[in-house]
């Protein structure tokens, strides 16, 4: 099946710009369906990104996020052909991770 | 010699002077059109129309730029490219319907079927072709659907509009159909298309700014924020009929596709800027 | 997400999540679900206000910091996806949380950065109706904050 998560990683002179957006309905628990029932919460909760075994960014994210969420970020250091390893982990405990390289 | 070089120039004066107006014409009809929405916009360059409210409203883009940036069709693009290579159960795809192998023809829609007498829009392409080679057709307005039409607009992207209305009158009356439509007013709010999106194009309605009409269906299909999801031009027809307190047609409706004929048109030479984004 | 049938339009759907925020109900909406992703904080993301939120994820209360660009936009769009930049020449950034004090949560999400990375986040949130949107970011064990107003107004083709 095809990864959740898409991640654009371009490595600079002295550090890694980081794009990712990652596909979840990020559903915050308050809206209700065609039939007047609330559709439960199903949301991201955390979001690591690990670049040669350090997490350089941990997102914590409420019912708030938009759908479909995205971040962009940058870290120190970085080179082409490096390794960034994303995970995000849900509120019902449902969980993808994708590893990227570096451009 | 001299009195047929003056007869010529009294004929060119006559015709472009426009002593007596010209005969309507589709093409005349869109050198209106499209003067129309330049003068009502300056500063937005031509080939901008196709992003809607972006081209027309600063503040606006700007949030569009940010989610440009890594726009949410993504996955539908994905999605729809590899469908679009995958082949059918009897071993053809969707290449062997379309010129050009279904590249970079997006700009082409819809067009004057002489054959079967009527518009035909790429979602009913696709759906034809599907039938003819043995699958069952996809349901309109998201899901798959926008997803091979996103892949399909995708490699049309910057290509300009190139609607033909090929010399046949039932092309024209089609052409006039969707014409007819755009500017007639119904529903409860007795709205025409053009009360919105040309008389108050550019304009707030509450949150939203009025797209205009020119261009307005060269970035579809779009993964709209409000619908969380991607929307052909059917979900779009279908939704602002709903919307505007007037009965929505079902999809491919012929007055749909008419209305789609009439505006793609009139937007010849606008670039391809689908699959888009839109609030 | 189709909200059809009693709720057909933006009106009522903003009504509704307003007014299951006012009875308390937001809190029914996330009790029966499996644990936490580790880590998660949980309690800080269930407040109601700023401060309550805060002081569960730091603790302490912050001051106002003009080395904080808070980049929104004047009118939504859209409000159910916001783009919020949050960058700061601050010294030692820790942490950049982003709240909304009008959500139902306040909290809607919370960034912790290792060292090395840039203090500077994007990302795209919903906001239920218009409100400040506030960027606290944590620079040498203290909270500086900032805030911006964002307006959010129902679309006009909303029905």
């Amino acid at each position: 099946m095809a990864s959740t998560i898409r991640v654009r990683a371009q490595a600079g002179s002295t550090s890694t710009e980081v794009q990712a957006l990652i596909q979840h309905p990020m559903d915050s628990g308050f809206v209700k369906d065609s039939d007047g029932k609330l559709i439960p919460p199903h949301h991201i909760e955390t979001v690591t990104f690990v670049h040669g075994g350090k997490t350089v960014l941990t997102a914590n994210w409420g019912p708030a996020v938009s759908k479909d969420p995205y971040i962009k970020f940058s870290f120190a250091g970085g080179a082409k052909g490096d390794e960034l390893v994303v995970t995000w982990i849900d509120n019902l405990g449902k969980t993808d991770t994708l590893t990227a390289k570096l451009t | 010699m001299k009195i047929r070089r003056l007869l010529l120039t009294a004929l060119a004066a006559c015709l472009l002077g426009g002593a007596a107006p010209a005969p309507a014409s589709p093409e005349a009809d869109r050198t209106a059109f499209q003067a129309f929405f330049k003068d009502r916009f300056p500063q937005t360059p031509f080939a901008d129309f196709g992003n809607g409210p972006y081209a027309v409203n600063a503040p606006m883009r700007k949030q569009w730029e940010e989610i440009m940036q890594f726009p949410p069709y993504d996955f539908a693009l994905d999605e729809g490219k590899t469908a679009f290579e995958t082949k059918f159960a009897n071993g053809k795809s969707y290449a062997d319907c379309f010129p050009s192998r279904g590249i970079g023809i997006r700009q082409t829609f819809p067009y004057f079927d002489t054959k079967t007498g009527e518009v035909v829009t790429l979602d009913l392409a696709i759906n034809r072709c599907r039938v003819a080679n043995g699958e069952a057709p996809l349901k309109y307005q998201t899901g798959m659907m926008a997803s091979i039409t996103a892949y399909m607009s995708e490699t049309s992207r910057g290509k300009p509009f190139a609607i033909e209305i090929p010399d046949d009158p039932r092309a024209r009356a089609a052409f006039e159909e969707g014409k007819k439509f755009f500017y007639s007013r119904r529903g409860q709010l007795n709205f025409s298309c053009a009360s919105c999106h040309a008389s108050s194009s550019g304009q707030r309605m509450r949150g939203d700014i009025l797209a205009p009409a020119l261009g307005i269906l060269a970035a579809f299909p779009i993964y709209r924020s409000d619908w969380g999801s991607m929307g052909t031009i059917d979900r779009r027809f279908t939704t602002c009929s709903s919307q505007m307190r007037a009965e929505p047609l079902p999809p491919q409706d012929i007055r749909y596709r008419n209305l789609e004929y009439f505006l793609s048109y009139m937007s010849n030479g606008v670039p391809i800027t689908g699959p888009g984004t839109r609030p | 997400m189709q909200t059809a049938g009693p709720f057909p339009n933006e009106t009522t759907r903003r009504a509704t999540l307003r007014l299951l925020g006012l009875l308390g109900l937001a809190g029914f909406a996330g009790t029966a679900h499996a644990a936490s992703a580790p880590g998660w904080p949980e309690d800080a993301f269930r407040q109601k206000t700023p401060d309550e939120a805060l002081k569960l994820l730091y603790g302490k209360s912050f001051e106002a910091s003009d080395k904080i660009t808070l980049d929104v936009p004047e009118i939504a769009e859209n409000g159910a996806v916001v783009p919020v930049a949050v960058s700061s020449s601050l010294p030692g950034v820790t942490r950049i949380s982003i709240l909304v004090p009008e959500n139902p949560y306040a909290l809607t999400a919370s960034y912790t950065l290792a060292e090395g990375t840039a203090a500077s986040v994007g990302c795209r949130l919903k906001m239920a109706k218009t409100s400040n949107v506030i960027a606290i970011v944590e620079s040498g064990g203290k909270l500086f904050g900032t805030s911006k107003e964002v307006k959010v107004t129902l679309g006009g083709c909303g029905g």
